[in-house]
């Protein structure tokens, strides 16, 4: 008893962690996110065409680092004809070795020979149809799907902050306006506006994130506005007020923590939307320019060999369905565990 | 009887006159997407031919005069803007640039087979989440709601494109099993068929886009069923019924069940985006002629005044379907004031 007591939560964080923390699923999607931005920050050294380290002649190099094509008497590709291994011992003189990656490939690197290959000890999750290994492309693809998820969010969460802040702050005509212009991008199919704007803009990885996050912000503004319309009532507001504050003081100090915790879930939620955003795009052929690898464009050309080459639909698609349940699963917990009623 | 009618008659003038500046809003929008064309004719000449289309240079360039003169792209915005809302009004939407017939005809065949498509989505997904969302409410202490819900939330995020790929490699040719067709939305000599047999070869044609477009919307509709009828459960009028005698299933049904629909129905129009979302992908992947697969074509060939047009029929049609269930909410629900 008494060391359940001292382990009580004192802190809102600490509470909403208690809380949180209590439900399993939630706690692995956690999981599965933390993984996947392990793969995604350390994509290079998981999935390259070189060596990580590689010690020839007694002298210690690095080539994922440096980037050089060959070291000694034989090309990576030389090296590589015994696939699959990570040490790999004695090659030149004595005592060389070579630490390889977990997948011995670079996510462009293709050999026609090897094109649409089933999945094998060489390519675990087999091959596409220039012969590129899918596994390697779908670790560097996890970077795009991450990076689109949380730079679309955060250009989402500024402007969605912002704009509802402002509505729900000042009120009047600026709320008429805004709350018009939710009401309006609301009315417009979304997707179908984010594949015209994409398809008249240059391809490239950049334009894909604002024009989702631009387009994905009314969600934010509205939980925003719907906070700080409730906030503006309460006491503590206008004690500061009345001593002066500045709006400016007010909103992002009294305010915008207080309004965070809708914030915050919304925001998880919008990952997993424009991860999915970001793949569909990728499947209908408006994603990332090639041959930057993202999992959207590994399913769609998954359609012309739906016959036979089932790996390049499965892994991908998995791998999508994955990283929006696991964002969804921790939103779900969040969004249960930040609830107010659970503090009383 | 006779003053609801007023009422009502009043209500819907106001929500009408309360849309106008949605509607403004949804038509200037649309306006931009033309500004985001490249401005000079080179520009847009270059882009046709590298896209392999048969525009010789006269005939494009007649086409980009065309253009302009239609969308008044030489005079200022607001010029543009009161030409853009007259041709929007009289539904003259101008010329695809594609095939260089006028984009209302090239709409008005293909919005057919989507709006049969989304309909029978959304009664689907009404159809299955409405019960299972009762159950749920009603079983909230057991296992069986969680995993019911836990169900729906693995559904909600399945990328529909990959399950209709999935689809079509398990169930539609491919290595597995060739039950359903995944091209069209009818067999090639449909049309001569008797009414019955051409109906039914249409829904066997529908079923895999329906499964596609459906299973996503279970989820949040279920769950708004189930918080729904959490909340009426606990209401007075609710235990005053139970504590009368009446069993369980009048409770439910008639009491509860009742009551907890209203916030349903108006979910109704705010599904209609998404489907049609939905619809882009899915239409491209099934090969069926609607206006989602118009859509993306347009999008590919950059044929603007088609993309202008379908954005702002998309638009307004989902306005449409919000204002319908407002009025049919406050139809329904007494306690919301008319005036």
């Amino acid at each position: 008893m008494e060391n359940d007591k001292t382990k009580a939560p004192h802190t809102y964080r600490q509470m909403v962690w208690h809380h949180f923390r209590r439900k399993h699923l939630a706690v692995s999607g956690l999981w599965v996110t933390v993984f996947l931005f392990v793969v995604a920050i350390f994509a290079p050294l998981l999935a390259n065409d070189r060596p990580i380290l590689f010690s020839y002649q007694s002298h210690w190099y690095w080539p994922v680092f440096s980037g050089v094509e060959k070291i000694g008497p034989d090309t990576w590709q030389e090296m590589k004809k015994d696939l699959p291994f990570v040490l790999q011992n004695n090659i030149g003189g004595r005592g060389d070795f070579a630490v390889w990656p977990l997948v011995t490939y670079s996510p462009t690197e293709h050999d026609l020979l090897e094109s649409l290959a089933s999945p094998s000890r060489r390519h675990w999750f087999g091959t596409d149809d220039s012969g590129r290994d899918v596994l390697s492309r779908m670790i560097h693809g996890a970077r795009i799907s991450l990076s689109v998820g949380f730079v679309a969010v955060g250009i989402a969460l500024s402007i969605g902050i912002f704009l509802g802040a402002l509505a729900g702050y000042f009120g009047g005509w600026a709320d008429m306006l805004i709350s018009r212009l939710i009401e309006i991008l609301l009315t417009i199919p979304t997707f179908f506006l984010i594949i015209a704007i994409i398809a008249f803009l240059p391809p490239s990885i950049y334009n894909i994130m604002v024009v989702i996050g631009v387009t994905g912000w009314t969600g934010v503004a509205r939980f925003v506005r719907a906070e700080f319309l409730k906030l503006k009532q309460l006491d503590f507001i206008m004690a500061s007020r009345a001593l002066g504050a500045s709006d400016n003081r007010i909103i992002f100090l009294h305010m915008l923590p207080n309004a965070m915790a809708p914030v915050l879930v919304s925001a998880v939620f919008g990952i997993a939307g424009a991860i999915l955003t970001e793949s569909s795009l990728s499947f209908l052929g408006f994603g990332v320019p090639p041959p930057t690898p993202s999992w959207g464009d590994i399913l769609s050309q998954s359609r012309d060999y739906i016959e036979f080459a089932w790996w390049l639909t499965v892994f991908p698609g998995f791998a999508i369905f994955l990283s929006i349940t696991a964002y969804n699963l921790v939103g779900e917990g969040l969004r249960d565990a930040m609830d107010p009623k659970l503090f009383r | 009887m006779e003053r609801d009618f007023a009422g009502m008659k009043a209500y819907l003038i106001k929500r009408i006159l309360q849309i106008i500046p949605t509607l403004l809003g949804i038509t200037f929008i649309t306006l931009l997407i033309i500004q985001l064309a490249p401005g000079n004719p080179a520009a847009l000449k270059l882009q046709m031919s590298a896209q392999g289309q048969k525009a010789d240079s006269a005939m494009s360039q007649q086409i980009i005069e065309q253009t302009k003169k239609l969308y008044g792209l030489d005079k200022p915005l607001p010029v543009q803007y009161v030409l853009w809302l007259k041709r929007i009004v009289t539904l003259d939407f101008g010329v695809s640039y594609k095939d260089h017939r006028k984009v209302w005809d090239k709409i008005a065949e293909r919005l057919p087979i989507t709006i049969q498509l989304n309909v029978i989505s959304i009664f689907i997904v009404y159809l299955i989440a409405i019960p299972c969302g009762i159950y749920s409410s009603t079983h909230s202490a057991y296992r069986s709601d969680k995993l019911l819900t836990l169900f729906f939330f693995f559904l909600y995020s399945l990328p529909n494109f990959w399950v209709a790929v999935l689809l079509i490699m398990l169930l539609g040719g491919g290595d597995f099993w060739d039950i359903f067709p995944v091209y069209g939305v009818s067999s090639i000599s449909a049309e001569s068929w008797p009414v019955f047999q051409w109906l039914m070869d249409r829904l066997w044609h529908l079923i895999l886009p329906v499964i596609c477009l459906s299973y996503g919307g279970l989820a949040y509709l279920s769950r708004l069923t189930r918080a729904s009828m959490l909340e009426m459960i606990r209401e007075d009028y609710v235990r005053t019924a139970r504590a009368k005698g009446l069993s369980e299933h009048v409770v439910i049904f008639k009491h509860a069940f009742r009551n907890a629909l209203l916030p349903i129905i108006t979910l109704l129009a705010f599904l209609l985006p998404g489907m049609f979302g939905g619809s882009v992908i899915i239409e491209s992947i099934f090969s069926i002629p609607g206006m989602g697969q118009l859509g993306f074509e347009a999008v590919l060939s950059r044929d603007y005044p088609v993309i202008m047009a379908i954005t702002a029929i998309s638009a307004l049609l989902t306005l449409v379907g919000l204002l319908l269930s407002d009025l049919l909410y406050a139809a329904l629900d007494p306690r919301i004031k008319l005036e």
